[in-house]
């Protein structure tokens, strides 16, 4: 870590934000080009579709998981965070999109029945539609324009990372170890929030410093 | 999609069963070569079957995806653990014991019951609960053969079946995280049992069982969800009282006794009232279409059910 805060690094920087773009939608575009040309296995649309919300997830962990490294002395990834958000909210779109027009073949019957009748469709449905305020929200103009009701706002990530976690955990007809691994460390992820919100609050601010001199 | 409808064939269409055979041979002798050498090095063979009436028209999902794609929680909870993690599993020697309301149980060999009954070839459907579908050519001979042989008595009302356990070479039944209790089990009411449909599978394409799909010996049952199709069977009873199926155990309000191929009665997580056909081609050749009650084969089974519920007897 001590390259990344080097003035060499320094100088990368923004370009680096850039290729953790491009290199989190890689997943996509490979998982993408493996099903058009029939390679995704027997059943491609179902295969892609759980590629996309599993990639979804990690970003969301990712994301999640930057402050917390942060404040217990490992790197500072701050300023890669918005991209880990953003690439989160993209993965869960295209995860929305396959299921929409590849497996339910764009037939809206079909799919307000799911969102209305199955509770892990809706919950699912609820978390694209809370991420949606705070995609549009991610940008610097916004962050100045919203002051502290921003950072409010962006407390709906806990909400989302909850709802994503179920309707994970809700899909599949029995738990499997992968299920206890993403539930768990979403599970310490946001207990840790807890923990730091019953702190005092002195602690608290010594720990966000970083953030105000970014 | 055509429906199933079984119907009485002229004499003169009839393809002499020697010319027949002669061409199976020639085709299930090049399709061995081809398919056996990389999905069941060694343990395949060829078996000898006739074409049953019993048979649809649909186009046959392909071999590498009937033998890659499937459940078999024995093997993991994948849809590609059963072919790739079941190399383990020795399906021969291999004995059903078949006991409870019987005049006469017994203890029978797979051989014994390949050569004992005429095995026939049959393609049918197969509509995941999960909703997706194949179309699979199976080799086998009824259920109700082997019923037959055994005689229940007068009191048996159903059949009871179970699946062998083998942590050791069924990897899905060792370590942490066990998805279901085993034995894996299933149930059948005596006239399902007996119903000309009902398959007890030991082949499919021509050759033996593939361990992945259920060697040596499996259940067929094809206007049933798939998971009525118990794989592996090593124990057959029957009994006066309703069976226990392990889906129905571990999830009952997501899974009944009956579970028969339904659009009308959905899924609690998701709609039966259209599948997704497996292996057809990439992402813009599957699509969706609409599942038919009892999978098509209402006019053979539907009587069987006549003045039940079927949305609570699911």
């Amino acid at each position: 870590m001590a390259l990344l805060r080097s003035g060499i690094a320094r100088r990368w920087r923004p370009a680096s934000v850039w290729m953790l773009y491009v290199a989190g939608l890689l997943p996509a575009a490979w998982g993408f080009y493996l099903g058009a040309t029939g390679n995704l296995g027997a059943d491609p649309v179902k295969t892609f579709e759980h590629h996309l919300g599993l990639w979804a997830l990690r970003f969301i962990v990712l994301t999640l998981a930057v402050s917390p490294l942060r404040d217990l002395g490992g790197p500072n990834l701050i300023r890669y965070r918005r991209a880990l958000g953003l690439l989160s909210f993209y993965y869960v779109l295209m995860h929305f999109a396959v299921y929409l027009v590849l497996d339910q073949a764009l037939v809206p019957s079909a799919v307000l029945a799911d969102i209305v009748k199955r509770p892990f469709i809706t919950l699912g449905m609820a978390a694209l539609l809370l991420l949606v305020p705070l995609a549009l929200t991610s940008n610097s103009f916004s962050i100045k324009r919203l002051g502290r009701n921003w950072s409010r706002l962006h407390r709906l990530v806990y909400v989302i990372a909850g709802l994503a976690g179920l309707h994970f955990a809700l899909s599949t007809k029995v738990l499997a170890a992968e299920h206890y691994f993403y539930l768990g460390l979403l599970a310490v992820l946001i207990a840790y929030r807890i923990v730091r919100s019953l702190q005092p609050r002195r602690g608290r601010r010594r720990a966000m410093q970083p953030v105000a001199t970014e | 999609m055509r429906r199933y409808r079984p119907t009485p064939v002229p004499a003169s269409e009839i393809t002499p069963r020697q010319v027949y055979l002669g061409r199976r041979e020639f085709l299930t002798g090049a399709m061995a070569a081809g398919l056996a050498a990389y999905t069941t090095p060694g343990s395949a063979r060829s078996l000898q079957a006739t074409r049953s009436t019993y048979s649809v028209d649909d186009k046959a999902t392909p071999f590498e995806d009937v033998t890659t794609y499937n459940n078999f929680y024995e093997f993991g909870l994948g849809k590609d653990d059963p072919s790739e993690k079941s190399g383990a599993f020795k399906p021969l020697p291999w004995t059903i014991q078949v006991d409870g309301m019987v005049a006469k149980p017994g203890t029978f060999d797979i051989d014994q019951l390949i050569k004992s009954f005429p095995v026939e070839e049959r393609i049918y459907r197969m509509r995941c609960v999960e909703a997706w579908s194949m179309v699979i050519p199976w080799d086998g001979f009824p259920l109700a053969s082997l019923l037959d042989k055994v005689e229940p008595l007068g009191s048996a009302k159903y059949v009871a079946f179970e699946t062998v356990v083998r942590p050791s070479e069924m990897p899905g039944q060792s370590g942490l995280f066990q998805s279901l209790p085993w034995p894996y089990v299933e149930g059948l009411r005596l006239d399902e049992a007996r119903h000309p449909l009902t398959l007890l599978a030991v082949g499919l394409y021509g050759q033996t069982l593939p361990n992945q799909n259920g060697a040596p010996i499996r259940l067929v049952v094809p206007w049933k969800y798939g998971f009525k199709g118990i794989k592996s069977i090593v124990r057959i009873t029957l009994t006066d009282k309703q069976p226990k199926n392990t889906w129905q155990v571990v999830n009952p309000t997501e899974y009944g006794f009956y579970a028969n191929v339904n659009p009308a009665v959905d899924h609690p997580r998701w709609s039966q009232a259209t599948e997704r056909p497996i292996g057809e081609g990439g992402f813009f050749g599957a699509s969706r279409r609409p599942t038919l009650p009892f999978n098509g084969y209402a006019d053979e089974v539907a009587s069987l059910y006549s003045g039940m519920d079927l949305g609570k007897y699911f």
